[in-house]
């Protein structure tokens, strides 16, 4: 499905500087002496992970057009490959218990990603959706896949180096930067993707395949590497969420934590990867915000999803730009 | 596996099957005609059998709890294509996704208010509660013959209307050219109503009638939602008569599949849909 909603790849100042602001307060904020920092410490490492959720949705939703309803098995699987990587008795190393989580994760959306790439619009949200739901059950009826109680992370990975144990992500705060780094470093690996050639290829897509398959493109193999990609990076905070609640359940690969994912990048406004961020930030406060105000929270979100797609389509970054854009040319 | 057993089986994935049906026909109704996704569909089964459970205590009848709440999913239907989703025909897919995503929340939380969030059983209604026997200790239930009765039933109904009526020709003129079928005088807007009140009743008549041989429960329509989904995706987005096939396909391999490789019953379904889709990407019968 080919979205002609104006992009803004390019971002401009405003949004820069908003990015930047955002980026120091994050990494001071540990600094702070605040009460309650702890709880706002975790609250703010989730946001961070799902912003990078956010943010390998955004690849395939706003720069290929390929809308996944079933994003969530990618973060969900990944999670689940730690709970069973991590011995019962002993954290294991971060440094090979990340890349194959997040490897186990692209590899389970290369293989789904065979099947789905080759539909198209409505077609791709509900076959992603049902393949989704597949992997949802296996771990929900298996109970040697820990059913639906889930499965606990006993330990948190242990990041010592040859011996030099300077990183304790037992610790919050250090885990805090950890996630903070992460995601700075998924940021700009996909801004850098969205503008190389691949980048380019993605977006051509989005706008119009058949032209990119007339031009000569093979797009079912740009889009099966975007797919895998995006479901590696998904598995990237997957790892993180599992490793920081130390536990997971099949909830994390749901269908409503697929929305979710869908709802951020909506939000903050798609295609450029700065809206992903802004929205999961955004999303998940409003739903912190509701969830205090009354039990019944989400009838508030619903109305608020609602609305947003009715009067926002073009996220809160659009609203930015669009600001940002009259003052410039008056 | 002998006969009786075999039989009683193939008449439980008959019985789902159309089911199935019931709900993927109102969806794809819906989608083939007012080009609308609806994630919310499974929210209106749920709400089937949530009203009839709670018009049944009311009334003490099961006939005039599903007469009742076809009524009232009809006027909710009506209410929610003039007031939401006749202003979302010509966006973007994802809109509509989002759309009825929300409303998925609203519904759950109004159900919640309204009804809780207990698990609740409806009773078969007294005539219907026996069964034929087959064999010595093998028996099947006369109120799931009645319901694939039902079902068969409103499926001809549906069938009649759409090719055979008046209002059915005018329905699939404006399916076929919207602007076309305007400026002949067709009033769309009126038609659009009807097919979506039609769609809402067909899950909610779906929900009321399952209401007696499965429990009502709050989520109930998110795992039913998914096999509209499949059902949906094997037979071709749009085609009623595809929606059929695939929705028996559907109950006959889920059935089977639990019967014979209890080790993969969850998967079978999706099997069944990887298949179809490495075959044909456009579904069984894609129009």
């Amino acid at each position: 499905m080919s979205s002609p909603k104006a992009q803004l790849e390019k971002l401009p100042r405003s949004i820069q500087a908003i990015l930047l602001l955002g980026a120091i307060a994050l990494a001071a904020f540990p600094l702070m002496p605040l009460t309650g920092a702890d709880f706002y410490l975790q609250m703010l490492s989730q946001m961070m992970i799902l912003a990078i959720f956010a943010m390998s949705l955004d690849l395939l939703q706003g720069v290929s057009g390929l809308v996944s309803l079933g994003h969530a098995a990618y973060f969900g699987l990944a999670g689940y490959a730690l709970a069973f990587l991590t011995p019962a008795d002993a954290p294991i190393s971060l440094w090979w218990a990340l890349p194959a989580s997040a490897l186990g994760a692209g590899l389970a959306a290369l293989i789904i990603g065979f099947f789905v790439v080759r539909t198209h619009g409505i077609y791709f949200i509900m076959v992603t959706m049902a393949f989704a739901q597949m992997v949802f059950f296996l771990f929900f009826d298996n109970k040697a896949l820990g059913g639906s109680d889930g499965v606990y992370v006993n330990f948190r990975p242990d990041a010592s180096l040859f011996g030099w144990a300077g990183i304790n992500l037992e610790n919050k705060t250090t885990f805090y930067y950890f996630t903070l780094l992460l995601l700075v470093l998924v940021y700009a690996f996909l801004r850098r993707l969205l503008f190389s050639p691949f980048g380019r290829v993605l977006a051509g897509i989005r706008v119009n395949e058949h032209r990119m398959r007339a031009v000569g493109y093979g797009t079912f193999g740009y889009k099966l590497a975007a797919f895998t990609l995006a479901g590696a990076l998904a598995g990237v905070a997957g790892f993180l969420w599992a490793a920081q609640t130390g536990y997971v359940n099949p909830e994390l690969m749901g269908f409503h934590m697929s929305a979710h994912a869908i709802m951020m990048v909506i939000l903050g406004g798609m295609g450029n990867f700065a809206g992903a961020i802004v929205g999961a930030f955004a999303f998940e406060y409003v739903m912190h915000f509701f969830k205090d105000l009354t039990k019944h929270w989400q009838l508030l979100m619903g109305s608020f999803i609602v609305l947003v797609v009715v009067f926002a389509p073009r996220g809160l970054l659009g609203l930015v730009g669009q600001l940002s854009k009259k003052r410039e040319t008056p | 596996m002998d006969f009786a057993n075999f039989l009683i089986q193939l008449l439980n994935s008959l019985q789902y099957g159309l089911l199935l049906f019931m709900l993927a026909a109102g969806l794809t109704l819906i989608f083939g005609i007012m080009g609308v996704v609806n994630l919310a569909h499974g929210s209106f089964y749920m709400l089937g059998a949530y009203l009839a459970w709670f018009l049944v205590g009311q009334l003490d009848s099961l006939v005039l709890a599903i007469a009742l709440g076809t009524v009232i999913a009809v006027a909710l239907g009506w209410l929610l294509e003039w007031s939401l989703f006749r202003h979302f025909y010509h966006r973007d897919h994802l809109d509509q996704v989002l759309l009825t995503f929300g409303l998925i929340y609203i519904f759950e939380e109004v159900r919640s208010i309204l009804w809780g969030d207990d698990v609740h059983a409806v009773q078969v209604p007294e005539v219907l509660n026996w069964s034929i026997p087959l064999t010595d200790n093998l028996s099947y239930p006369v109120y799931r013959l009645v319901m694939s009765g039902v079902c068969i039933a409103l499926a001809l109904g549906l069938y009649l209307l759409i090719s055979k009526t008046r209002l059915g020709m005018k329905i699939r003129a404006g399916a076929f050219n919207r602007e076309m079928t305007e400026s002949l005088g067709i009033n769309i807007r009126l038609i659009h109503g009807v097919v979506f009140a039609l769609g809402v009743a067909l899950a909610a008549i779906a929900g009321m009638i399952a209401s007696p041989i499965a429990s009502v429960y709050p989520g109930m329509g998110s795992s039913v939602l998914i096999m509209c989904f499949v059902v949906v995706v094997i037979g071709g987005i749009g085609s009623v008569r595809g929606a059929l096939v695939a929705a028996l396909l559907v109950g006959l391999v889920d059935t089977f599949g639990k019967v014979l490789v209890p080790q993969i019953a969850g998967m079978a379904v999706y099997m069944l849909m990887a298949a179809v889709l490495l075959y044909k990407p456009e579904g069984l019968f894609k129009q």
